[in-house]
């Protein structure tokens, strides 16, 4: 009796964790959500869906735009990532480690320090686009920061671990064995990679993009330093409305709303990709 | 480490009583049904001055949250006030953003708890006159304040958000006006109407906080911002928006403008006295500032005293002190905002006396400056911020935030 108990004691403290710090917040903030009023006289119950359509109403610009910035910035992480974490898992021999750690090393530095360096690097007349200005490749007129790719760019760059690393992770645990059985198929070089390599580290890329996709959908850092008028993402509204208007609902109401579409997004990814190859190579 | 002492206390001293620990107990179960009474009133009974004070000990130590480079990086004057009272100051620099800071402390001031601050500095403007009308902050005992009852400028006292300065003591005041780089601005910038002019398209920038944006929208309108009312309020956000949709605004921002402007990634924008003065004195720019001939805007940063502060004696002290007028000098030196305390122009000027050689330029430039210590005909330019009624700012931030965070 006892032994069959046991594995539910284990997981007891994790139910109450979770019960304590992500289910009682989550109803309150449904509630909060439904809820009328201001922060005078404070937020009544009244079951109000008006807060959602509200919400919908004035931010979904905001909201694509966030969706629209966070799956670039995955793409972008996906090009970048990938050939890294395939040459460091391949092509580095026995330096594998001293490269991982130097992939790693700038992010060892504050978050909000990196991206405030890049407003000195890509400034006007700094040393990047200043210097291209005076050898006249580029107009004099011509500007990166405070624009939407500044921000993609911005937040590419500081999630590109969270996809490097699982992608690596994947591709390190390969067994080379079924590359070269491939070469004696007489599958070229590309071949072998489209057809043996690829859909083996597609797990990697998986967890990769899910780890950027979503917090960088959600992120308001880099659109705020590195952003300008027109590039304003959700976070920022869902930071302001909570903190400086003070209006709760609304707040709770978008953060609802934006949860609601990263999982619908998610779950179609996954069904496209298919997530059970995802455990058996987690498994492994 | 000061911030840990509620943690320790929590640990060692039985605060909850076992109908509180049953009360506890039952919450996971009851979290569903509990959360959907919502959130309650907001608001703490004013305490009158005398009831709140008494019983009050000094205790030794005191946390007081500030903006960034509001004092110098040596903490001059709060070592002085260690030395002559034996207090221990924690002074924080956590207040980036008044609104984000005053909304980080809203839920723990309306449940009635610590912040771990026992001082801080704010604005007058909105979140100021909420915290008053919620009854967070502390009625200031003046008959325990000689300096603060000797030294503070009359004009302080009448101000329009806690007139007579009950609640509030000033900190430093400074000017929103515009700055602009002549580097690349090559003609002299007087008004307002200049950061609309197309020739400036995609270099000028903006303040992204409601109040700042809307006082120029409304200046520009020709408006007095005290005594604005909603319909001028969406007068002057069609002009910000117009200056947005033109293309003319390259960012709209929170505090970070100096470095753009002194890059050139923006030629003019919207500006704070203190931190043009403070760029030029020490990177040797040559950003000017002006006081638009449409006018601009005065602001006030103020401490004040939360009334779940853990040792609101030690800062009443605090704050009698820093009117002493020798250390609002010193504080103004270093900071060069627009003190309090009239007198420090006068003691900025013995001090400068005393002085030789490039210190004793700087600080006859310091006493001397309009950033500083404005002209009464500049002060004739300057109004104070729209004075939006508690439980009304979200229609007032609302259409503002329309245009900075579209």
């Amino acid at each position: 009796m006892r032994r069959k108990l046991t594995p539910y004691l284990l997981a007891l403290p994790g139910w109450a964790w979770l019960a304590l710090f992500f289910i009682v917040p989550i109803a309150g903030m449904v509630s909060l959500s439904l809820t009328s009023g201001n922060i005078i006289t404070g937020f009544h119950q009244t079951f109000n869906i008006g807060n959602y359509t509200e919400a919908l109403n004035l931010y979904s610009e905001q909201l694509f735009r966030s969706l629209f910035y966070g799956l670039s910035a995955t793409l972008i992480a996906i090009a970048i990532g990938y050939p890294a974490a395939y040459w460091i898992a391949f092509k580095a021999g026995k330096h594998k480690s001293t490269y991982l750690l130097l992939l790693l090393l700038p992010f060892f530095v504050s978050f909000v320090l990196r991206t405030i360096s890049w407003k000195f690097t890509l400034s006007d007349q700094g040393i990047v686009l200043g210097t291209l200005k005076n050898i006249g490749l580029l107009p004099t007129d011509f500007a990166v920061l405070n624009t939407a790719p500044a921000v993609v760019l911005g937040l590419a760059y500081n999630f590109l671990p969270f996809m490097v690393l699982p992608i690596y992770a994947v591709l390190e645990r390969m067994d080379h064995r079924v590359v070269e059985a491939a070469h004696d198929l007489y599958a070229s070089r590309l071949q072998a990679f489209l057809r043996v390599v690829l859909p083996i580290s597609l797990p990697g890329v998986f967890a990769g993009g899910l780890m950027t996709f979503i917090p960088t959908t959600a992120d308001y850092v880099n659109a705020t330093v590195l952003g300008g008028p027109e590039t304003t993402m959700i976070g920022s509204i869902i930071q302001t409305q909570y903190l400086v208007n003070n209006d709760y609902p609304i707040a709770a109401a978008i953060t609802f709303v934006l949860m609601a579409v990263l999982l619908i997004g998610i779950f179609s990814y996954a069904r496209a990709l298919g997530t059970e190859r995802v455990m058996e190579v987690q498994a492994k | 480490m000061r911030n840990t002492t509620p943690l320790l206390r929590g640990m060692t001293q039985a605060r909850y009583g076992r109908r509180d620990m049953l009360r506890f107990s039952g919450l996971t179960a009851a979290g569903l049904a509990l959360s959907a009474c919502g959130v309650s009133g907001q608001g703490q009974k004013p305490v009158a001055a005398d009831d709140f004070w008494q019983g009050k000990k000094e205790t030794g130590n005191l946390t007081f949250a500030n903006w960034p480079l509001y004092i110098d990086p040596e903490r001059t004057p709060l070592k002085k006030f260690t030395e002559a009272t034996g207090i221990k100051v924690d002074y924080r620099e956590d207040v980036q953003d008044v609104a984000a800071f005053a909304g980080k402390l809203q839920p723990q001031l309306a449940a009635h708890d610590s912040t771990g601050y026992d001082m801080f500095v704010l604005t007058y403007g909105i979140e100021l006159a909420r915290f008053l009308a919620l009854g967070y902050l502390a009625p200031l005992d003046q008959s325990r304040m000689p300096n603060f009852t000797a030294n503070l400028g009359e004009a302080y006292r009448q101000n329009s958000f806690d007139p007579g300065c009950r609640f509030t003591a000033p900190y430093a005041s400074g000017i929103t006006g515009i700055a602009y780089n002549p580097k690349y601005v090559k003609r002299e910038i007087t008004s307002i109407a200049d950061l609309w002019d197309p020739a400036f398209e995609g270099k000028v920038g903006m303040m992204s906080d409601a109040q700042e944006i809307a006082n120029f929208g409304l200046l520009l309108n020709g408006v007095d911002p005290a005594t604005s009312t909603e319909k001028d309020w969406q007068d002057a956000a069609a002009k910000l928006q117009q200056q947005r949709d033109d293309g003319i605004v390259r960012a709209y921002y929170a505090q970070d403008y100096v470095q753009p402007l002194t890059n050139g990634d923006v030629w003019l924008t919207m500006a704070w006295s203190g931190d043009i003065y403070q760029q030029n004195a020490s990177a040797g720019t040559d950003l000017e500032f002006v006081v638009p001939k449409e006018g601009a805007t005065i602001w006030t940063d103020v401490m004040c005293i939360p009334t779940t502060s853990e040792a609101p004696v030690d800062s009443l002290k605090l704050i009698d002190f820093l009117y002493r007028p020798d250390i609002a000098a010193e504080l103004t030196e270093y900071i060069t905002y627009i003190p309090p305390v009239p007198e420090t122009q006068n003691v900025i000027r013995e001090h400068a006396q005393q002085a030789s050689g490039a210190k004793r330029k700087e600080l006859l430039e310091l006493a001397g400056s309009p950033m500083v210590f404005p002209t009464e005909e500049e002060y004739s330019r300057l109004h104070n911020y729209v004075s939006v009624k508690p439980g009304k700012e979200s229609s007032f931030t609302n259409v503002f935030h329309a245009i900075t965070q579209a």
